[in-house]
């Protein structure tokens, strides 16, 4: 394929969706397929083949939509004067579909009792970069993503731009790492392009491990080609001819999406020798992960690929001067990758103008917990925690009040009522205890029991330490050990002073990231809500009456981490 | 090679380029507690004993990986860093089952002598005690996972030096086990060349010859960096 041809098809494709009497997106992500929007669509093909209407009418599985619990989710979208009219049907069943064919496409009378209003803050108050195909293509059709603008940032870059002009790009837009640490992405490419070596590698972190975490499996699944467009401009911008997806074994509809998306592009030399007619070349391989969440690790992912157990080891040196083989590596998360195109077609300072002045452009984030609306969402960096929770959100339900937010997962922190205005930033989420991390977002009310939640990740980090290093490895044991004697009342003030000497060491000497934040739910739940700790502690209850007072304590040899029995005498 | 100067607990120190942190350290007499390392074997940075403070980083740094640099401030024995060296003694002896008194290499032990050299008169972590089993089916060896420390050494010494890769590692976190072959029994591996090498490295009492009685069990570790020297000075072709 040659540039012209890209153009051409990508008109064709603008042209037949603006002739379309209507184009019907049903949501084909987890959330809704899980609620049966497979059959929706295919019981809505046949009804409208049935109406006669199937020469009209563009119907396509889609993207996550983002209102996870009002699915299924179907977008009914038509060009009319210029500009796009949208209707959202939730809670879509067998009989509505009749109805909205009958009605809505062959009458065009929508059926308002059906409809979730699109003013609602819900999607009024989101900014879509990463998303913004959701709804719009099919993520099995190459066409479909050439329609909407895609790989013209490829194009454009192999056309007209150095791989400097690459990175200067990327380094201008203010992009941060979307895996969790924030890195600045133009910093990493520009390192990696400096760093001397006889090959590169591009290789995209989508091993997304975070307990409830679904953002990058969102973007996988419902936008593949963006990904391969942002991993080929990497490949561009620094000089690799091979890239690696390192996707966990639990998303097999992205890994098939992600195969189907590189034959379709090796195909027509979107990617693969000489792409878009260019002397660039460059290659994707996947790679399936077995389910370790430290595989996500830089360090330990590259074992990983390279066929070792997934451990990391120390840095420096870092992936950018000696990763894969000891080759300069470029790894970056998925959603970071995602940014990429868009940042390249329009341009590095269109992309600076959103968010804060240190964090710039959009975060996605999956809302969970006691949360009105759960799902996915992309909002402006800057947004206030409140706007996130109450707006988009919809608050807390049942009329219960809110608690505290956790973001970062496993590494991260909580949030309190007392911080609610707070601007969700690196920085700021840095400053009162938490972090970033990929964007999972879980909201807690008055029922939830903070020692518990503490204790929840804890057990996480425990059973995901690779169990290299000493401090994670006996550590994270040690400290699950006694958050289970707190919250069942058999522990003392001197366990809790202890708890707080591990906590410190596990940051100041683990290894990896792993164990430097495993402290980080722990510490952050002390800070804010140590009279909860106190209560298990002194008096003996559970303020938020989850945990069980007086449970057996565990005796010598049933403690938990060990128990794998299988392979004792 | 090129020689560096660095500051080591405001003591100034000259050192060839190609040593590392920990080198340099034990050349100028300044002990620091090391498990997973050992000389001649692929450091792996993974005991964290051997974490020094070095100027203007806020992180702590594993002396047997760290390259030197020229005008590197390097501090060894902060009150923190022998804090946490103590901390992370206590958290291996709370791990396994390490009662040193029926040990069968009682006096010779790595582990319990570095308990002694950091001061740790007890431990404050709850024993864990798991119940993890003796592998005695080699003819002439003995795998007792009670005491292993999970440092590698075993497993770099056997696919380093002996090229055998007979044992690895299996599991993570606290269940993680060393193995041999894919988790057979010893004495039924096929790769298992009977050299021996694994028990003379192991630190403590995991690995240990039958029929010798505590007293005698002295583990020799000269050979690696002999072999190692060899290797790659090509001594054996002359
Ligand atoms: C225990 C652990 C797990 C991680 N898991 C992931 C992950 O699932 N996805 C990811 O993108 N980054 C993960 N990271 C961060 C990566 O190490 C790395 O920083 C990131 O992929 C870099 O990409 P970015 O600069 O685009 O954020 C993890 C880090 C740690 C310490
Ligand atoms: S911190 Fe935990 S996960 Fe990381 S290397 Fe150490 S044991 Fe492994
Ligand atoms: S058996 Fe010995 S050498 Fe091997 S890992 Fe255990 S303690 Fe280390
Ligand atoms: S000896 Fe350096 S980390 Fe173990």
């Amino acid at each position: 394929m040659t540039g012209e041809e890209l153009l051409a098809a990508a008109e064709k494709e603008q042209a037949a969706r603006r002739q379309a009497k209507y184009c019907v997106a049903v949501c084909a992500a987890a959330g809704c397929h899980s609620l049966g929007s497979t059959s929706i669509r295919e019981i809505f093909q046949k009804a409208v083949n049935e109406a006669g209407l199937g020469e009209q009418i563009l119907l396509y599985g889609t993207g996550c939509l983002g209102l996870c619990h009002a699915g299924p989710l179907v977008e009914i979208q038509r060009y009319r004067e210029d500009s796009w009219e949208r209707w959202l049907y939730h809670h879509v069943n067998e009989g509505m579909v009749a109805e909205i064919v009958r009605h809505h496409l062959g009458g065009d009378q929508p059926l308002a009792q059906f409809l979730y209003p699109l003013d609602d803050p819900f999607f009024r108050s989101q900014y879509k970069i990463v998303l913004e195909n959701a709804g719009r293509i099919n993520p099995e059709r190459l066409e479909d993503y050439i329609g909407a603008d895609g790989y013209s940032a490829l194009w454009k870059a192999v056309s007209e731009m150095t791989p400097m002009d690459v990175v200067r790009e990327v380094t201008q837009s203010g992009l941060r790492g979307r895996g969790g640490g924030g890195y600045p992405t133009g910093l990493k490419w520009s390192t990696v392009a400096k760093s001397k070596g006889s090959r590169k590698f591009v290789v995209c972190n989508a091993d997304e491990g975070d307990p409830g975490a679904f953002m990058d499996r969102s973007i996988l699944e419902g936008d593949p080609h963006r990904i391969l467009e942002g991993m080929a401009l990497a490949a561009y911008a620094i000089g690799a001819e091979q890239g690696y997806i390192y996707v966990r074994g639990e998303y097999p509809m992205a890994i098939s999406r992600l195969k189907t998306a590189i034959r379709q592009a090796e195909k027509v030399q979107l990617l693969g020798n000489r792409i878009l007619e260019s002397a660039f070349n460059f290659r994707v391989d996947l790679r399936i992960g077995a389910g370790a969440f430290v595989c996500g690790e830089e360090t330990a992912l590259i074992g990983s690929i390279e066929g070792n157990r997934g451990t990391p080891r120390p840095r420096p040196p870092f992936p950018a001067e000696k990763g894969l083989w000891d080759m300069p590596t470029l790894i970056n998360n998925v959603e970071t990758f995602a940014n990429v195109p868009a940042i390249v077609r329009n341009g590095g300072q269109w992309f600076s103008r959103i968010g804060t002045e240190k964090s710039k452009g959009t975060k996605v984030f999956a809302l969970a917990g006691k949360i009105v609306h759960t799902g996915l969402i992309e909002v402006p960096m800057g947004i206030s925690l409140r706007q996130v929770i109450f707006d988009i959100g919809g608050g807390i339900p049942d009329g219960k009040q809110f608690k505290a937010a956790q973001t970062g997962g496993p590494s991260g922190g909580c949030i309190p009522l007392p911080h609610l205005d707070l601007p969700i930033d690196y920085e700021s989420l840095i400053k009162v205890g938490s972090m970033m991390g990929s964007g999972g977002l879980i909201v807690m009310d008055e029922t939830s029991c903070m020692v518990d939640v503490a204790r929840f990740f804890m057990q996480f980090c425990m059973d995901e330490s690779c169990g290299k290093c000493v401090p994670c490895r006996a550590g994270t044991a040690q400290i699950y050990r006694i958050l289970e004697k707190i919250s069942s009342g058999t522990a003392s003030l001197h366990d809790l002073e202890l708890m707080e000497e591990l906590c410190d060491l596990l940051k100041h000497t683990s290894l990896c990231g792993l164990g430097q934040t495993a402290p980080n739910p722990v510490v952050s739940t002390l800070r804010y809500f140590r009279e909860e700790y106190l209560a298990h502690i002194e008096q003996k209850t559970c303020p938020a009456g989850v945990c069980r007072m007086g449970a057996p304590d565990a005796a010598c040899g049933s403690a938990e981490p060990v128990q794998e029995k299988e392979n004792c005498l | 090679m090129s020689v560096k100067t660095l500051m080591i607990n405001g003591q100034m120190v000259s050192a060839s380029e190609d040593q590392t942190l920990l080198d340099v350290l034990r050349e100028n007499g300044i002990e620091l507690p090391t498990l997973c390392h050992l000389d001649g074997l692929t450091p792996i940075g993974a005991c964290r004993l051997c974490l020094v403070e070095l100027a203007g980083s806020n992180k702590l740094h594993p002396a047997c990986m760290t390259r030197i640099t020229e005008g590197m401030e390097v501090t060894t024995h902060s009150e923190r860093l022998v804090k946490y060296r103590r901390m992370i003694l206590e958290l291996l002896f709370a791990e396994r089952n390490h009662f040193c008194s029926i040990c069968v290499i009682n006096g010779q032990c790595d582990l319990q002598q570095m308990g002694y050299d950091v001061g740790m008169d007890h431990v404050r972590f709850e024993y864990q005690c798991p119940a993890v089993e003796v592998d005695a089916s080699h003819e002439r060896f003995i795998m007792d996972h009670n005491r292993c420390v999970l440092c590698t050494r075993c497993v770099r010494v056997c696919h380093e030096m002996e090229g055998a890769h007979t044992r690895d590692v299996m599991g993570r976190g606290g269940s993680s086990r060393i193995i041999t072959d894919l988790n057979q029994l010893w004495g039924k591996s096929g790769s298992c060349t009977g050299c021996g090498k694994c028990v003379q490295v192991c630190p403590t009492g995991a690995l240990f010859e039958k029929g010798r009685s505590a007293a005698e069990v002295v583990k020799q570790r000269d050979f690696l960096v002999y072999i190692k020297t060899a290797r790659e000075k090509h001594l054996w072709i002359q």
